[in-house]
């Protein structure tokens, strides 16, 4: 008799265990991620964005024992920048340009694809980009290139509601995963070339009404208002006196949440016009910032501008790094940041406080920081070169903060500059809203001009133009630990493990398993096309998955 | 190491300027039109507003498309690129413009011309004259390749007049440092075993090199078991400036933009 209870309890206890393996996925599970590593539940792998896995069956003695478990090929060409959730052996990621795929994440055997039909007039900048999902309960969300958010059935694929998030007949669009805080889908708005008027906005999770929006460029009465300036008069130069009303200011990469703090944590793009920001005085709050937002209602908390009154597209369209680090022998909440205008950052992510300032690479557009961290900015002469380049000393492309070593991660480009230039543009609904002509620096004078960013697997760009680099940096001091060359630029993101194991990709093609500690390669394969996601790790029947995508491959590597 | 001939394969600089007459040899397969130089210089203008960001000032910024080529992979007609440019081409990154009938003009002559027009003033000669100066006085066959003809030790010059200038071709020819491409820099190798290897980068990444060499072979080298590895940055093709007069340099330069590929 006992033992026909203890087995009953035990297959009770089994049906519990199995139903709690396939559990929605409830806002408690997603603040407490980091206890399910066998998941990626959020873009950034939770909402501190460490994108660091505590999982450690690969380590640095075993690297060069993986391989290639499966592969997924997707149909519609061009950069391939999904980061992949994986829940509980479900893996559910986007393809170009607006697909959902649920896949078997031990198999790659597809469960189904659902295909949002975009409207054909939908107006992107750089390519059908998408970036990913986020999910609550059993529903998963997406944005769309035509300015939508989608609900969809996790386990159908079936769509649930649709939200008009913005026009997209002027230029907005959505490219970033959605972020999940509580009960709320929180998206941003790209645009940054065609003069729309940034905002990040909170949807209901169940109904896909708008709760809040918080406008990345302040109206007139608001705070910040007054860092667009009038036009000085008799101003033989164009400007803008309404330059507000599109001045840019996207949000085109998922943000971050504390939960503790209830703060949730947005990088703002550039001003626009992108290069000519003589038509737009002032510093153009909030634009090149970060915007920390009371997440239950979108208020402003605090900010701080990394690049006031940008004139190099130096986006701050980062992903917010939380970290609980030392700083001068103080425990602190930080927020650490490589910043596309080449500083490192670490601020109190409380309050906003600029605690450090320093170059990751090459940097001659500012010199020195005051003690509230405003830059003093030194504008070259034209027609001379301005470190870093346009694209950046990094950009969008995902680091990470490993709080096993203390070190954050960063992809980097570096020797990159550009010859900027602006010319007055005047805004026009859904057209180019750039005002510049720029040229990439090349070593010769009057040498032909290098290709723009885009390129196949020849590397025409060389040296000359640029090389890439993955960085380890002391999280607390921006003081650089080791670094790993690689002779093409890199925009692949950044996972580190609790193993010590650091996984990363480039525009070369190889993925690279790299010791986390002390920077030397551990494994590399060449999967033949440029990585440019983020590579996630995740765990399936016991088994730990590496996944990063090349070209139109998502590749899936494990042990022998 | 061979020294002698080297026009690197460059891709244009920056073309705004003079029209050179090169109309004629556009291919069959592009109708030239009659597009006048106003059309052109307005669409020149529009095209560094408007498509700069993601075509580059060179027309090659997106990859696997080169405007300047003269044949589009969308469109053959004019009225082909009309649809491109009004309607976009879905799922990639062309988006719809919104450009009126004077603007659309002007973009399509500008696209139509823009491998023929140059901010320089280079002068522009007999293509046949120059063509035998290529071939005879210059050697330029001993290292460069042109259909069947000559070596493949410095880039195949076959569809050169599709991808540069006039302006950058003259340079090309007179001082050949200043318009070589870096990819195309000159490659020294020293083996395990001491074999030095000269040869004409094709690629490289963070391990291996990709050359063909004065032996014209293909060769891919790891460069974690080289001796030595340097990149030059100094073309081995001499100066052509004190051998051709101005009046050949011009024949060469027209020759050059005769060769437009298949």
């Amino acid at each position: 008799m006992t033992r026909r209870l203890t087995a009953s309890l035990a297959l009770l206890l089994a049906a519990v265990a199995s139903y709690s393996v396939h559990a929605q996925v409830t806002s408690d599970r997603l603040v407490n991620a980091a206890k399910e590593p066998r998941n990626w539940l959020i873009y950034s792998g939770g909402y501190f964005s460490n994108r660091h896995s505590p999982l450690t069956q690969i380590t640095p003695g075993n690297a060069k024992d993986l391989e290639l478990k499966w592969m997924y090929q997707a149909a519609v060409a061009g950069a391939w920048q999904t980061t992949p959730l994986v829940v509980d052996g479900i893996m559910y990621l986007t393809q170009r340009p607006n697909d959902v795929v649920a896949l078997d994440a031990k198999t790659g055997r597809v469960f189904w694809i659902y295909r949002h039909q975009l409207d054909p007039t939908q107006i992107v900048c750089c390519g059908s980009n998408n970036r990913g999902l986020a999910i609550l309960g059993d529903t998963l969300y997406m944005g769309t290139l035509d300015a939508n958010l989608i609900a969809i059935d996790a386990k159908s694929g079936h769509p649930i509601w649709k939200t008009r998030v913005a026009d997209n007949k002027a230029g907005y669009s959505v490219t970033l995963a959605p972020l999940i805080v509580k009960d709320k889908v929180i998206v941003g708005v790209g645009g940054g070339e065609y003069g729309i008027r940034g905002f990040v906005a909170a949807f209901d999770a169940k109904s896909g009404r708008e709760v809040w929006r918080f406008y990345t460029i302040p109206g007139p009465g608001e705070a910040g208002f007054d860092s667009w300036q009038a036009c000085p008069p008799n101003e033989k130069a164009f400007c803008d006196s309404e330059a507000w009303k599109h001045g840019g200011g996207s949000v085109w990469v998922t943000g971050s949440y504390d939960p503790a703090l209830n703060q949730t944590y947005w990088g703002v793009g550039n001003a626009g016009p992108d290069w000519n920001a003589d038509q737009r005085p002032g510093d153009n709050l909030y634009t090149d910032s970060v915007v920390a937002l009371d997440a239950d209602t979108g208020r402003l908390k605090w900010h701080y501008q990394f690049t006031p009154h940008d004139r190099y597209d130096y986006d701050s369209v980062q992903v917010p790094v939380l970290a609980d680090i030392t700083w001068r022998g103080t425990p602190i909440k930080a927020m650490v940041w490589a910043n596309r205008n080449g500083n490192f950052y670490v601020l109190d992510r409380e309050t906003g406080r600029f605690l450090v300032g320093k170059p990751f690479v090459k940097v001659n557009w500012m010199d020195t920081f005051d003690e509230r961290g405003r830059p003093h900015q030194t504008i070259q002469p034209a027609g001379q070169p301005t470190w870093p380049g346009n694209q950046g000393g990094t950009n969008w492309y995902s680091p990470s903060f490993s709080p096993h070593t203390g070190l954050f991660y960063v992809s980097a480009w570096e020797n990159y500059a550009t010859i900027f230039g602006g010319t007055p543009v005047e805004y026009q609904e859904g057209r180019n809203f750039g005002g510049g002509q720029n040229r990439p620096l090349v070593p010769v004078p009057g040498a032909p001009s290098l290709p723009g960013l885009r390129r196949g697997p020849i590397n025409n760009w060389t040296e000359a133009a640029a090389t890439g680099a993955v960085l380890a940096l002391d999280a607390s001091t921006g003081e650089q630990k080791w670094r790993y060359p690689m002779t093409d630029v890199t925009d692949s993101g950044i996972l580190t493990t609790a193993a010590d194991v650091l996984f990363t990709g480039g525009r070369e093609g190889y993925f690279h398993a790299i010791d986390a500690r002390s920077g030397t390669l551990l494994w590399k394969t060449n999967l033949g096309a440029q990585i440019v996601n983020g590579p996630i790790t995740y765990e399936v029947d016991g088994k730990q998955y590496v996944a990063a995508i090349s070209g139109l491959s998502l590749c899936v590597f494990g042990l022998r | 190491m061979r020294t002698s001939t080297f026009l690197s394969c460059a891709v244009v600089g920056f073309v705004l300027g003079t029209a050179i007459a090169a109309a004629a040899q556009t291919p069959a397969a592009a109708p030239p039109g009659d597009y006048s130089p106003a059309d052109i210089a307005y669409g020149a203008r529009i095209y560094d507003a408007q498509c700069t960001t993601c075509h580059g000032a060179n027309g090659d910024g997106v990859g696997g498309v080169n405007l300047r080529s003269g044949t589009f992979r969308n469109a053959i007609t004019d009225l082909d690129l009309q649809r491109v440019i009004l309607f976009g081409i879905q799922g990639t990154g062309m988006q719809a413009f919104k450009f009126d009938p004077s603007e659309l003009a002007g973009v399509i002559a500008y696209l139509r011309n823009m491998n023929s027009v140059d901010r320089g003033s280079a002068k522009v000669g007999d293509a046949a004259r120059g063509q035998t100066l290529f071939e005879g006085k210059g050697g330029c066959t001993k290292c460069h390749r042109v259909g069947a003809v000559g070596s493949r030790v410095a880039p195949d010059l076959s569809d050169i007049g599709a991808l540069r200038s006039a302006g950058s071709l003259l340079r090309s020819i007179t001082d050949p440092t200043s318009q070589m491409m870096p990819i195309n820099r000159p490659v020294r190798a020293v083996l395990r075993d001491g074999k030095v290897v000269n040869g004409r980068r094709l690629n490289e990444d963070t391990y291996t090199v990709q050359l063909i060499d004065d032996q014209e072979r293909l060769l891919s080298l790891d460069k974690s078991e080289l001796r030595e590895f340097k990149i030059s940055t100094t073309s081995p093709m001499p100066s052509f400036k004190g051998t051709f007069s101005a009046d050949e340099l011009g024949d060469v330069v027209a020759y050059l933009l005769s060769l437009k590929g298949r």
